[in-house]
């Protein structure tokens, strides 16, 4: 049976209902597996909608073709109006400046330290930024994150839930509308696991982003999801809050949340 | 069966490393420059590979020197030894075994970084930062290899030549104006350029099939060996196969 959840049932201001990313008939396949079959998906304004699913069943390479890393076979993923298959080199530049990833091995350049990390970025998109600017921004991004004294240290020397920290850190410091977390708590014992989704939900806040969170952890879904998104056979299969789905007598939705 | 796979590997993989050298001039041309990047990997590619190929050119200068005696005293033609030794070094053996030693160290360091950044997702970061990898990371490497090997390579004949020098004082005593003298006398610019012109090749690929085989590193840990290790194998093939054709391309522009 198949869930239908109306995902905008709670939706109270206007703007929050605008849709920033549309996902529309989007198939993906590696060799003779179909990964995304026919996957729709919208996600709206100042939303946190995580996507469920088993190992392997494509959570990842959805975020991956939403900014452009994968090339889906075919469908359509538009980004603030921006058809991301479509768009040409420099225009998808463009437009992945507006879309963090949280990488889930962080992806931190192991060569550079923490604040070059932060810079790296910033004077690659805006070429003409004043080292005053930069310094801010890179001062205020690791404040957010709590980590503002670890500037000067190498990758190498964090534990896993300060590069946590400080990935984000790297993803928020272009400020953009959108970020993709890819699984941002696994791995991290339940403290720091905690930590990270305060930081999620402090920096939705404060920023106002919409986020796609691919989680395995029911912990991180329950604290950070405003729509829950289930994935399965490459089609979105049940969409809505938490509490809904968990009420659901659906078997494919109930073993999550056994 | 698997002659006809292994065929359509090596065809597929000819292909592929096609199509990244079509890229790399694509990036490479196109603004924005990567100068500082550049610079720095002139740095690391070429300065700091100095005193290994120092090291090694001076030993082969000196080797090849004690080698090469014997066989002139029984000619009786050993005043010829300079003359013998300083066209071996510069034609031929200073080029090839610098460009050899640079595919050792370079060649699987390029294939090691990239490849350990591809499993790490360091470089798609980039690329979903908005930074372009292949400009930043590929281009500068290729061409900071291209640029540096020749000036590796000339400071390496140098130094073989005085590592021979020392090797003719060994058993005879000739003076450092006089081995020079000898040595340049029997030098011609058909010497000297064509030898250091194939260099800009070597470096371009060992540059390239590090960069190449780094890029397409996958498998883990697991694979960023097998990057730097066939980086080097198939850079040093590469090495020979070019200077095969760059004998034959002076002999028929009449430059031997």
């Amino acid at each position: 049976m198949k869930a239908t959840i109306n995902p905008h049932s709670n939706n109270i201001d206007t703007e929050d209902n605008k849709p920033v990313i549309v996902i529309e008939h989007l198939h993906k396949r590696f060799g003779y597996k179909k990964v995304l079959n026919d996957f729709n998906l919208i996600v709206e304004r100042n939303k946190n909608v995580v996507v469920l699913g088993k190992s392997g069943s494509g959570k990842s390479v959805l975020i991956k073709c939403i900014i452009g890393l994968l090339k889906p076979d075919s469908g359509n993923i538009n980004v603030f109006g921006d058809n991301i298959p479509k768009l040409g080199e420099d225009e998808l530049d463009q437009a992945r400046a507006k879309i963090g990833f949280l990488f889930q091995s962080n992806a931190l350049y192991d060569s550079m330290t923490i604040r070059e990390n932060l810079e790296f970025p910033l004077k690659r998109h805006w070429v003409e930024i004043a080292d005053d600017e930069v310094n801010r921004l890179v001062a205020e991004s690791l404040e957010n994150v709590g980590l503002a004294h670890t500037s000067g240290l190498m990758p190498s020397e964090l534990s896993g839930g300060m590069l946590k920290r400080i990935a984000l850190a790297r993803t928020m410091i272009l400020k953009p509308e959108v970020i993709l977390y890819d699984e941002p708590t696994t791995g991290l014992d339940p403290v720091t696991s905690r930590e990270i989704e305060d930081l999620i939900i402090a920096l939705q806040k404060k920023y106002h982003t919409s986020s796609i969170i691919i989680s395995h952890d029911m912990n991180c879904v329950k604290r950070t999801a405003d729509v829950v998104v289930l994935l399965l056979d490459g089609k979105c299969y049940a969409q809505g809050s938490f509490e809904e789905l968990q009420l659901s007598e659906d078997q494919n939705i109930k073993q999550f949340f056994e | 069966m698997s002659l006809i796979l292994s065929t359509k590997k090596f065809l597929d993989e000819t292909g592929n490393m096609a199509r990244f050298v079509g890229r790399f001039f694509s990036a490479g041309i196109r603004p924005r420059y990567e100068n500082k990047e550049l610079l720095n990997q002139c740095f690391i590619i070429g300065y700091q590979s100095f005193p290994l190929v120092g090291l090694t050119s001076f030993i082969m200068g000196l080797v090849l020197t004690m080698q090469l005696r014997p066989s002139l005293v029984d000619y009786g033609v050993e005043s010829q030894l300079p003359v013998m030794v300083g066209l071996a070094i510069v034609r031929e053996i200073g080029p090839v075994i610098t460009a050899l030693i640079f595919a050792g160290k370079i060649g699987s360091s390029i294939g090691a970084e990239l490849g350990s950044m591809k499993v790490t997702e360091q470089i798609d970061a980039m690329e979903v930062s908005g930074i372009k990898p292949f400009k930043y990371l590929v281009a500068t490497r290729v061409l900071a290899a291209t640029l540096m090997l020749p000036i590796l390579t000339i400071l390496g004949d140098a130094v073989a030549l005085f590592g021979a020098y020392l090797g003719v004082n060994i058993k005879s005593v000739t003076s450092f104006s006089l081995f020079f003298l000898q040595v340049f006398k029997s030098l011609s610019y058909s010497d000297v350029l064509p030898a250091i012109f194939k260099t800009f090749f070597f470096g371009f690929a060992v540059g390239l099939v590090g960069c190449y085989k780094g890029f397409n590193s996958n498998k883990g840990t697991q694979g960023v060996g097998i990057s730097a290790n066939s980086a080097v194998v198939l850079s040093s093939v590469l090495i020979f196969i070019i200077d095969l054709l760059a004998v034959q391309l002076t002999e028929v522009l009449g430059l031997n």
